[in-house]
């Protein structure tokens, strides 16, 4: 026995991975909003947000503006770090790695690798398991959360279709894993063999989900998500938090808005008051129907 | 030293036995439930076999509990749901009237009587020891210090007298993993002499403890684990290790 109190322990990659798997564990019940300003962030912090994701322009706007989408400043994602208390995230692009590398360098909480900006590589993902920082990655199915996993990422989150405002594809996609979850839990494990290849997933990876029934990590909704209402279907469905993303500072009453979905969050099951949370919320965000548009974000990195 | 409520039979007993079967009837803990880890502690809890139960709104205070668990997550959250959902003054008035209660990380910061909130990305350096110095006993109704500095308050319980600082070790790149021994001090009828593991995820830190607070954990020279007559407070996450010494310690408390 080792009594252990030198105050520089070393942290093997295995422990780092753990480490950044379970700072998503604690993000969970919560929301995590888009802000593009540090008074945004702000107003994020003190509506109850668990974490922000600083970006230069939310999906939605990403959307109407269309041309290459980049990561943002960094500069601008140091204000918003400067600006409040509680994790702050960043995205850079599917395969990245060097926008990747400076967000690291900026000591991001959480990268999200996310198709909401233009992919730099249609190919390979960044591989995750070279980084000290976490990931979070979209994912539409088992297949694209388990390939996710083992690249590296420590929290997976629904695709959706960003900055719609419409809910529908976050709802397919938790509802695709959570039925691709069970059938694979209730496999014979003498099955998982083919099913992995089925799949092009990792054996390994798979059968911790026959042995668990859930995904290895932390699993967020996002996508589309503009109401309490949207937060609590979300949540009933399965989802162990949600990302807003245009849905708050697109809306009437950004603080308003961000604080009763918080609540929503937490009581999702809760009907009366998921009722009176949604009074009076002011404008929600226009939208447009995901079939209605021709950049589809969703199909990004498989 | 607090008296723990050693039970007259030895507690090396309790070691060896399921500390809920232990008691003449099981326990019922209730766990914060508003944000963050407290699906980990539940699980933890129904291992140790106990009932529990999920405070998300005022009306779960009704229900009867022996013992109350805050969990990790975002302290801003949890305490800006507890007043918004008006469950703080009940759950003050429950823990100041001696409900064990066991703090984790946000679920300290909570309970702590000052909190500090540096900035988020400046690293602090490691206080000196002498920073440990007693801090003013408050007997009066307790009031939140506020350093330069300071972007976000977290208005709790208020009930620890202990200062804490929030993100102590920095940004996720901070989190670390270690292991330390309980204080010789603790529970000297046992042999709790084992190595306990410590998961620090963006922690806070202790940076100064009333008389009368006891610390049950150090490392590097500061106190992770402290405690306070029915309060329990730790720094770190015993609800992602196998260890269940924390957990003993305040069923051992009910």
């Amino acid at each position: 026995m080792t009594t252990t109190t030198t105050s520089e322990p070393t942290t093997s990659p295995a422990d780092r991975q753990a480490l950044n798997r379970q700072l998503a564990q604690m993000l969970k019940g919560g929301v995590i909003m888009d802000v593009t300003t540090p008074d945004q962030a702000k107003i994020a912090e003190e509506a109850g947000a668990c974490a922000v994701m600083a970006l230069e322009r939310i999906p939605a706007d990403i959307r109407a503006a269309g041309g290459v989408s980049r990561m943002s400043d960094p500069a601008m994602i140091k204000g918003i770090q400067e600006a409040v208390t509680i994790p702050v995230m960043a995205k850079c692009r599917i395969g990245h790695f060097a926008e990747a590398q400076i967000l690291q360098a900026i000591e991001i909480d959480y990268i999200d690798e996310s198709e909401v900006l233009s992919p730099a590589d249609d190919t390979y993902h960044i591989d995750k398991t070279a980084f000290a920082v976490p990931f979070v990655c979209g994912a539409r199915n088992l297949g694209e959360a388990l390939r996710r996993i083992q690249e590296g990422a420590t929290m997976i989150r629904t695709k959706g279709e960003p900055g719609t405002g419409d809910v529908v594809q976050a709802v397919r996609h938790m509802r695709m894993m959570n039925a691709e979850i069970a059938r694979v839990a209730n496999m014979r494990a003498d099955e998982l063999f083919e099913e992995a290849k089925r799949l092009q997933v990792p054996y390994d990876l798979l059968k911790q989900v026959h042995e668990s029934g859930r995904l290895p990590v932390v699993n967020f909704a996002a996508g589309g998500i503009a109401t309490p209402a949207d937060a609590a279907l979300m949540m009933q469905l399965g989802a162990e938090g949600v990302f807003v993303g245009s849905g708050i500072f697109k809306s009437g009453n950004p603080a308003r808005r961000a604080a009763a979905i918080v609540k929503a969050v937490t009581n999702y099951a809760d009907a009366e008051m998921l009722a009176s949370l949604s009074e009076n919320l002011g404008e929600a965000m226009v939208g447009i129907n995901a079939d209605e548009i021709e950049l589809i974000m969703e199909a990004r990195g498989q | 030293m607090a008296a723990p409520s050693t039970p007259s039979e030895s507690t090396s007993a309790a070691v060896t036995r399921t500390p809920c079967t232990a008691a003449t009837r099981t326990p019922t803990v209730a766990v914060l439930a508003l944000q963050g880890a407290f699906a980990e502690h539940k699980t933890k809890l129904a291992r140790l076999g106990c009932n529990t139960l999920e405070l998300r709104q005022a009306s779960d205070l009704q229900q009867p509990f022996d013992a109350l668990v805050l969990p990790g997550g975002e302290s801003t959250v949890q305490a800006k749901l507890l007043r918004e959902l008006g469950m703080i003054e009940v759950l003050r008035a429950r823990i100041a009237a001696g409900l064990p209660v066991l703090g984790t990380c946000a679920g300290l910061i909570l309970l702590a009587e000052h909190v500090i909130s540096a900035s988020d990305g400046r690293r602090c350096e490691p206080l000196p020891t002498s920073a440990l110095a007693p801090a003013r006993v408050s007997t009066s109704a307790p009031a939140r210090t506020s350093a330069p500095g300071d972007v976000t308050t977290v208005e709790g319980f208020n009930t620890l007298p202990i200062t804490v600082l929030r993100n102590g070790y920095g940004r996720q790149l901070g989190s670390f993993a270690a292991h330390a021994p309980l204080a010789d001090t603790t529970e000297p009828e046992t042999t709790h002499t084992h190595d306990i593991p410590l998961v620090f995820i963006r922690a806070p830190r202790i940076t100064s403890l009333s008389p009368g607070v006891e610390p049950l954990i150090e490392f590097d020279g500061e106190p992770v684990a402290v405690r306070f007559g029915n309060q329990i407070g730790c720094t770190f996450h015993p609800e992602l290790t196998d260890d269940d010494t924390i957990y003993r310690l305040l069923l051992n408390s009910i």
